[in-house]
């Protein structure tokens, strides 16, 4: 349906057409400035205007998706030749060849090339285009600007469930594989289906352990033997001691007899020095330190208790977190305790309680890491609760360097196998720190953060240039660090040698002082109660201090307050005098 | 023939040669002093290595192409003397 509507007009009512015509300019309006109104505005000079020219830009992440890859080998074969030459056979492969040579074109490309051949020849024979021209000059390296460090690999724990990565052990020779033990440290928070395995990487394949080491239980610790790269001992979560060969296979060798095992996780076990490199010993909290003989681990050769009071008392014994074996002292070792304390024990004495040496305490919490430092075997470094601290062995009341208290736990660390003041810690907010005292007592030179979760696990290659840390959630992280943090610099023993003797001197005047000031109040405290002889218990006199020194501090407090006071009004005096001043000028 | 002969054996004499092969256009070892898989090996790796060097130089600038090819490693130096159809390599040991 078409909808229309018609609409007629005559051409007589459209009206007149436009007609256009020129006319001058006509001026309509003018309103002309009026300047009282400025009164109503304020000039503003300078004006500052932003302006911002640049292309507009969006910052977008891409990462692949990853995928799994293997490696293969390709097996070559001799080719090329024509169908009716078997290559097999010696006769029809001479016949060819011999057919070839007698070809004319053969012969003269061979002459050419020859000549040109015995040109290069003769050339090589002549001069050694690659000497080295001023090699007795030695090599000024510049110390590149900052220190850095950069991942180079990351090794995640292939299992859905992911467990701590609680131990690293670098491979002696050559340091190209990792041993990382994997374990769940939180308590009652193993599943059924969290896996018992500890892995081995090569460094070079992130993707797939090498090997795989099934243990019975959770490996806490693991270390290669520095004598024989194929053997490994392993301290496990319920207490036994394992070893694995690598060339038999993932399951253990043998395994330490549950009843004569620790009581506790063993949280270290070190390789001893010894003929037959067979030997090792463990720590655990239960408060053992067990020595054994891998020939035969269905008892430990050696036990000593970590008694304080040395008298083998299992229930007063220290729970050993950490242990500390240096080779070129052979018959002393450490032991860092849950309690803060460092144990120093001889193992060649004769008795069990000749056996701890001396105590050095300090620390406010377990102690995760001790170690020696491997160019000043007397000073050792420990790393607990927040801080890290050096002591000297001499000093037994204090460390004598230490970090500031951080914000965060630390928990574990070592010394810079290369530089003698350079040492790591990381922390559990994951953080990796790296410590130079010589360049910087207050904070760490370098700090990096990691990952995301907590560290737990620290090692450092032998040639000090690579670290490896293992995380919360099993990730073993490799790092390169700047070799201006792993080479020796010049002076630099001696440097060290002479802060640490700094140090320890410091604090002996400090403890020689602190002996003094004990020595004259136990005099004078000995001769008051000499004269209030009937009031001498040591509860009263207790009670007596308490009140004493709280009278002390009122008073300090009170003479603070009137001093103030006095300041206060010395202040006002003298405002008032300037107000008075100005008033006087004005 | 026999100057061929006198040519390579004149090559192998120099100080310092360790192995000649002589390879065809279908990578197939005509002469050679080194032992089969040496030879083998030698003869497929460079005869690629040498066509890819080719191409490349040619593709640069098709006016030019290979006339000799130089690997100094450090062991030795292999040197390739590549033609249309035959190949000529020699294995030497440098000077020092």
């Amino acid at each position: 349906m078409e909808i229309v509507y018609v609409y007629t007009k005559k051409r007589s009512e459209f009206g007149r057409q436009c007609n256009f015509s020129d006319k001058p300019a006509e001026l309509h309006v003018d309103i002309l400035p009026d300047p009282s109104l400025t009164d109503n505005f304020i000039d503003r000079d300078p004006c500052d205007v932003a302006i911002q020219c640049t292309q507009e830009m969006s910052e977008h992440e891409v990462n692949t998706e990853r995928f799994d890859c293997e490696p293969c080998g390709i097996n070559h074969v001799e080719g090329g030749w024509p169908k009716d030459v078997n290559s097999q056979e010696m006769e029809q492969t001479i016949r060819y060849r011999k057919k070839v040579e007698k070809d004319e074109n053969y012969v003269n490309t061979l002459m050419q090339l020859g000549s040109h051949m015995e040109h290069c020849i003769r050339q090589n024979n002549t001069i050694d285009i690659y000497q080295e021209y001023f090699e007795e000059e030695e090599i000024v390296e510049e110390m590149e600007g900052q220190p850095s460090a950069k991942t180079v690999n990351v090794f995640r724990d292939p299992n859905e469930v992911k467990r701590t990565a609680t131990s690293l052990s670098w491979h002696p020779d050559g340091s190209c594989k990792l041993a990382v033990a994997y374990s769940s440290m939180e308590f009652q928070k193993v599943t059924k289906d969290m896996s018992y395995d500890s892995y081995i990487w090569d460094l070079e394949n992130t993707n797939k352990p090498e090997m795989t080491l099934k243990p019975v239980s959770p490996l806490v610790c693991l270390e290669y033997n520095p004598k024989d790269s194929h053997i490994l001992i392993g301290g496990s979560y319920n207490g036994q001691i394992a070893y694995w060969d690598t060339r038999k296979g993932s399951q253990p060798v043998e395994m330490s007899a549950v009843e004569h095992s620790h009581r506790d996780p063993v949280y270290k076990v070190i390789w001893l020095q010894s003929k037959t490199g067979t030997d090792s010993f463990s720590a655990s909290t239960d408060g053992q330190v067990l020595w054994w003989d891998i020939r035969k681990m269905s008892e430990p050769t050696e036990r000593l208790v970590l008694d304080p009071s040395k008298k083998g008392n299992l229930d007063n014994a220290l729970g050993a977190f950490s242990l500390e074996f240096e080779t070129t002292m052979p018959t002393k070792f450490m032991v860092g305790t849950e309690q803060g304390v460092v144990v120093s024990c001889n193992r060649k004495a004769k008795t069990p309680a000749e056996k701890i040496v001396c105590t050095y305490s300090g620390h406010y919490g377990p102690i995760y890491a001790l170690q020696r430092n491997p160019f000043f075997p007397k000073n050792f470094l420990t790393v607990a609760d927040w801080t890290a601290r050096i002591w000297s062995e001499d000093i037994r009341d204090s460390s004598i360097m230490w970090t500031k208290y951080h914000m965060a736990y630390l928990s574990d660390g070592c010394w810079s196998p290369a530089r003698p003041s350079v040492f790591f810690t990381v922390k559990m907010d994951g953080t990796l720190d790296i410590w130079d005292f010589l360049f910087k007592q207050n904070d760490p030179t370098l700090s990096l953060k990691v990952c995301d979760e907590a560290l737990y696990s620290l090692r450092v290659q032998d040639n000090g240039r690579f670290l490896g840390c293992g995380s919360q959630l099993g990730t073993a992280t490799l790092l390169e660090i700047s070799s201006g943090l792993c080479t020796l610099q010049k002076n630099e023993k001696a440097l060290a040698t002479a802060m640490f003797e700094r140090e320890t001197k410091r604090e002996k005047i400090l403890e020689a002082c602190h002996r003094e000031m004990r020595l004259k109040e136990r005099s004078r405290s000995e001769q008051s109660k000499e004269d209030e002889a009937k009031d001498g218990e040591a509860e009263e006199s207790a009670e007596e201090l308490v009140a004493c020194a709280e009278r002390e501090f009122y008073e300090v407090v009170e003479a603070e307050m009137k001093k103030r006071g006095k300041d206060d009004k010395k202040e006002k005096e003298k405002y008032e005098g300037k107000d008075g001043c100005k008033e006087k000028e004005s | 023939m026999a100057e061929v002969e006198e040519t390579l054996k004149r090559i192998q004499a120099h100080k310092g040669v360790i192995g000649t092969i002589v390879v065809n256009a279908e990578g197939i070892p005509i002469r050679t002093t080194l032992d089969s898989s040496t030879t083998v090996q030698y003869a497929g790796l460079l005869h690629q290595l040498t066509m890819k060097a080719r191409s490349t130089v040619r593709d640069i600038d098709p006016q030019n192409d290979l006339t000799f090819l130089r690997i100094r490693s450090k062991k030795h130096e292999i040197m390739v003397a590549p033609d249309k159809e035959y190949l000529l390599i020699v294995i030497q040991n440098p000077s020092e």
